[in-house]
This record gives structure tokens, C-alpha cells and sequence, in this order.
């Protein structure tokens, strides 16, 4: 395969007392989608405004689309986009306006700006508002005209920072439609995301970083494996949960996770029938509502590594 | 060579921007050639049927270099509002992340406002002829005068950038806008400044906006001009205002270029 397009190695950066970033290492193949997950004050944010030439790393060094980030900015900037956490569009303008301008500001001509701004409404289903100021927009549309402003030169490597953060669910769906479209078109995307449904949908790859650093990279489903299978069991009756607890960590040697009628608990390495856990239950005098092996959700990954209590999203 | 085409053409984007959100605003666009004409009849017929004028004349005469020099001031304001409105939704962060030449931001930004004052201070000296307001000295003092109210407006402009992009939350510098009427009412713009407490009369003589209200009368020949005792800014009105804008551009320009460049580095 090609170099990567985007790598990052070791990456230092500290706001006053605070360590942003301390030594992040990250390589995204080209036409892939990376995924990068992290609790609040992760280090996300600003390892993307490294990347998008914004801030400049203390220590380390990052290349995209092959120059480096502080020493060739320039020749970055062309090649990419960037979305973050608001709509980084002029409210009092017109969607084409924005486009326009976005457009012209990318060194497009005149003639060509206004032809991309045209295709892109089109493809993405704005045009019918286009000539409305952004102003009276959905929260929905705002965000993704912000995304489709990044499109007009059509860049190489697309940075989106919580590109979905604060939609209702059939917006955000619109836009991991519009990502998937992207990448089919070759473009290669490194995505910050809280949501890690997100991430399970788009991304070939995820790190996940905590505290400036990764801690963890791989697919989805390698991630998924390193923690291994749950067993989850639905008890009947509340009452026998005890009794079903004590079962459970016979059969696993593992402390089930609380919950009022449904325990979760990991599957050790060597695995576990379905039938010896219901025949285990029932010698227990336990009646099971429902019994099911399955992979654990990228949510219980990232608790695990992150380890921390509280709920990520 | 290349640089300087992709800063001026940029720059010219940006200001077509300014122009492309009145269109998107037709109400901004009558309040706009509205105001104007409304504080000249405004501060013309309800001040000036209380005030008068140092020397005698018409308080009309008197008032229009003041409301000149006092839309100055208070355009800066608008300035800073767009600074930190684009600071603070990102769209920044956009512009430093895309090709676009990097002094096209702040130049672009401060040139529209300059041609917004343009289409601004002609309105309203129309409206001040419409009242009998005359310049008297001919034409290349008159021009002279709009000459230095455009200056001074520019200059300002880029301290409202540094202010705008320093501060990057739209709602703070919103919240300095009250600031703007003491600075510009403790000056000569609307009445004599011979009648105030010697501290306040202190700030006022030495307040740019009684500099440039003194260099207009100066120029328009209109009353309430350099009496040959007064403080020296307002004895040398038109040198005092120079001065004051070139001080303004070698503090602000650089500061708001390095301020644009690092924000957030």
C-alpha cells in the first residue's frame, strides 16, 4: 500500500498547565476512514488542528497528503477539509453564497466556484434552499452545507471534528451518507467522534486516545475481540438475580455488571456454550427470560480501555 | 508576485462578502441609508434647538463634522462584532485551514468597512445639505476633510479587528458597545467642550474624536473651529488627526495580522 495519508508521530502539545497532547501517534492508509475516539479532553481537537495546519505541535510531526504540517503548510492546505464542531458558515449568506465564496477563497475561478457550488447543492440535496440565508436553516442543514463546504476543490484527506455532535438521529444519518459517498470517491476521512455508534458505521479503523496518547488502534471488530464476547442473561424473576449472579461468576470467574433484571458479563478467552450457562441456570433454579452470547458494543471497548465509570455518551 | 495577486483578489472576495450578506438583508440595506438621515435630523432639530453655537451660527453647521466623527468611532464596533462572530463559529478557522492568502482576512475585512463608511458618510452628508449644511472653503479642503474621516475610520478599523479576533466571543464584544457613547459624547462633537469640569474637559479636548470634528470644522469651514487658545490637539486639528491614524496603523496592523496568524496556535 501507499504511504499513509495522514501520519502523526509523537505529537507534543501543551496549553499552559495543560497537556493536550503528549506523544500521539496516528497513520491513516489512504481512502480509508479513521475513527478517533477519546472522553472529553482527550486530546481529539487539537490533534486535528495540528493536522488541518491551525496549531502547531510543541514536540513531534505530523504529514498529510505527504508535506509536513508546520514546515509546508501551504501545500497542505489545498488538499484539505475541514468540519468541526459548529457550522463554520456565514449565517447572513446564502447556502450558494457560502459556497461561492468558500470556493473563490480556495483559489477556484470565478466560473468553476460557481459550477461546484451548483453540483455540490445538487448532489447533497440543498438546492432547494440554496438561495435562503444560512441564518434560517436547520441545525441539520447548516451542518451539512459546513461539510459540503470543505468539497468544492475536492480534497485528498477530509478532517471531520464531531461532525454529528448535537443532531437529531435522521440528520446524522444524512450525514454518514454523505462520508460513505466521499470515501467511495476516494477520499480519505479521519473522523473524531463521542458517538461510538459513529465510529462502528464509518470507520475501517479506530484509535482510541485518552489523555494524549493511543491506546488503542485497529478495526471495530479487532478492537471488539481484544475484549472478548458478553454473555448477557435475563432473569425472569428479580428476585433470583442473586442466585444468577452467583452462576454467572461460577462460569466465568468474572463479576456480572449490575442491572435490575439483565446482567452482562465477559466471556473468558476459551468461550462458553450457550447450553451449559442454560442448564447451569436452571440447576440454579434460575428461569431465564433470555440467554445471549454476542460481541461486546464499541461503547464497552471504550469504557474498558478508557477505564473509566461514567457512560461516554 | 503570485502572493500579493491571491492577496488582493482574496481580499476582494471578502469584501464582496460584506456586500453579498446586505443583499441577503434588504431591511439592513434601509436602515442603512436610513440612520444616517435620522441622526442628522435627530441631533439637528432637538439639540440643536437648545444649543448654541460658540460664535454664533447655525447649530446644523456645527454638528454635522461631530456626526461625522462620531460614525466613525462607533462603525469600529461593527468591526469587531464580525471579527468575533467569525472567531467564534469557526468560520476562522476555516479560512486559516484553506489556501486563502493570509493577510486577505484582516485587509479584506477592514476594506469592506471602509466602503461601507463610504456609501455611509455620503448618505449622511447628503442629508446634512438637505438641512443647510455647507462646506465653505471649496473643494479640495471638503475633500480633504472626507479625505481624513476615511483615514481615521480605516486606522480605527484595524484596532477593531485586533479587538474582534483577541476577544473571539461574539456576545463579550457585543457587550462593549455601551462603551461607545461616553467615548464619543465626552468630546466638541455635540456641544462646546469650555462648559465641562476641567477633568472631563481634560479627556474631551484630548479625545480623537474632538480632533477629528475640529479638523472638519477646520476644513468645511464650518463654526466651532480652531479659536487660537485652545489645547493643541484642537489648535492643530488635521495634523492631530493624522498623527492619531498613523499611530493607530503601526500598533494595530501588525498586532491584528499576528493576532489573525496565531489565533488559537
Amino acid at each position: 500500500m501507499a504511504d499513509p495519508m495522514v501520519v502523526a508521530e509523537g505529537l507534543h502539545r501543551h496549553f499552559g498547565a495543560t497537556h493536550a497532547l503528549r506523544g500521539l501517534d496516528l497513520s491513516v492508509p489512504a481512502g480509508t476512514v479513521c475513527g478517533v475516539l477519546g472522553p472529553n479532553g482527550a486530546g481529539k481537537t487539537t490533534a486535528v488542528r495540528i493536522l488541518a495546519t491551525l496549531c502547531r505541535p510543541d514536540a513531534g510531526h505530523a504529514r498529510v497528503a505527504g508535506h509536513d504540517v508546520v514546515r509546508e503548510a501551504d501545500k497542505v492546505r489545498p488538499r484539505i477539509g475541514l468540519a468541526g464542531q459548529y457550522a463554520a458558515v456565514d449565517d447572513m449568506l446564502t447556502g450558494r453564497a457560502n459556497l461561492r465564496m468558500f470556493g473563490r477563497l480556495s483559489h477556484l475561478t470565478r466560473r468553476v466556484a460557481h459550477r461546484r457550488a451548483d453540483e455540490l447543492l445538487d448532489r447533497f440535496g440543498l438546492a432547494e434552499a440554496a438561495d435562503r440565508p444560512v441564518g434560517g436553516w436547520s441545525g441539520g442543514m447548516r451542518r451539512r452545507l459546513d461539510l459540503i463546504s470543505c468539497l468544492l476543490v475536492r480534497p485528498d484527506v477530509l478532517f471531520l471534528d464531531e461532525p454529528t455532535t448535537g443532531l437529531d438521529p435522521r440528520s446524522r444519518g444524512q450525514i454518514w451518507d454523505h462520508v460513505r459517498e466521499l470515501v467511495a470517491d476516494g477520499t480519505t476521512v479521519l473522523l473524531t467522534t463521542q458517538h461510538l455508534d459513529e465510529a462502528d458505521q464509518l470507520a475501517d479503523t479506530v484509535t482510541v486516545i485518552d489523555h494524549g496518547r493511543a491506546i488503542a488502534t485497529g478495526t471495530p471488530d479487532e478492537l471488539k475481540a481484544t475484549i472478548g464476547d458478553r454473555l448477557d442473561v435475563t432473569v425472569a424473576d428479580p428476585a433470583a438475580l442473586d442466585r444468577a449472579v452467583t452462576v454467572l461468576e461460577a462460569l466465568t470467574g468474572a463479576e456480572p455488571a449490575p442491572g435490575d433484571e439483565r446482567l452482562s458479563v465477559p466471556v473468558p478467552g476459551g468461550g462458553l456454550r450457550l447450553a451449559d450457562v442454560v442448564r447451569a441456570l436452571d440447576h440454579a433454579g434460575v428461569a431465564a427470560a433470555d440467554v445471549r452470547l454476542r460481541r461486546p458494543t464499541l461503547d464497552e471497548v471504550f469504557l474498558r480501555l478508557t477505564d473509566r465509570k461514567e457512560a461516554v455518551r | 508576485m503570485t502572493a500579493l495577486r491571491w492577496t488582493v483578489s482574496d481580499g476582494l472576495t471578502l469584501v464582496g462578502r460584506e456586500l453579498a450578506r446586505l443583499r441577503g438583508a434588504p431591511g439592513q440595506i434601509v436602515t442603512l441609508l436610513l440612520f444616517p438621515a435620522v441622526m442628522v435630523l435627530l441631533f439637528g432639530y432637538v439639540f440643536g434647538s437648545a444649543i448654541r453655537v460658540p460664535g454664533g451660527g447655525d447649530y446644523r453647521e456645527y454638528l454635522m463634522p461631530g456626526l461625522f466623527a462620531m460614525v466613525t468611532f462607533t462603525a469600529v464596533h461593527g468591526v469587531m462584532v464580525r471579527m468575533a462572530g467569525d472567531a467564534s463559529r469557526g468560520v476562522m478557522d476555516r479560512f486559516r485551514s484553506m489556501p486563502t492568502a493570509r493577510l486577505a482576512v484582516p485587509f479584506g475585512q477592514t476594506g469592506a468597512d471602509a466602503l461601507g463608511g463610504l456609501i455611509f458618510v455620503a448618505v449622511m452628508a447628503a442629508a446634512g445639505l438637505a438641512v443647510g449644511w455647507r462646506p465653505h472653503r471649496g473643494l479640495l479642503p471638503t475633500l480633504g476633510a472626507f479625505a481624513l474621516i476615511m483615514l481615521l475610520r480605516y486606522a480605527l478599523s484595524w484596532a477593531g479587528v485586533h479587538v474582534g479576533l483577541a476577544v473571539g466571543d461574539e456576545r463579550a464584544v457585543d457587550n462593549l458597545a455601551p462603551l461607545m457613547l461616553p467615548v464619543t459624547m465626552i468630546s466638541n462633537a455635540f456641544v462646546p467642550t469650555d462648559g465641562m469640569p476641567a477633568w472631563l474637559r481634560f479627556v474631551a479636548d484630548w479625545n480623537p474624536v474632538s480632533a477629528l470634528t475640529a479638523a472638519c470644522r477646520q476644513l468645511f469651514g464650518n463654526p466651532g473651529g480652531p479659536a487660537g487658545n485652545g489645547p493643541w490637539p484642537l489648535e492643530h486639528p488635521v495634523t492631530a488627526v493624522l498623527l492619531w491614524s498613523a499611530a493607530l496603523l503601526a500598533v494595530f496592523v501588525p498586532l491584528s495580522v499576528r493576532t489573525f496568524l496565531r489565533r488559537g496556535r
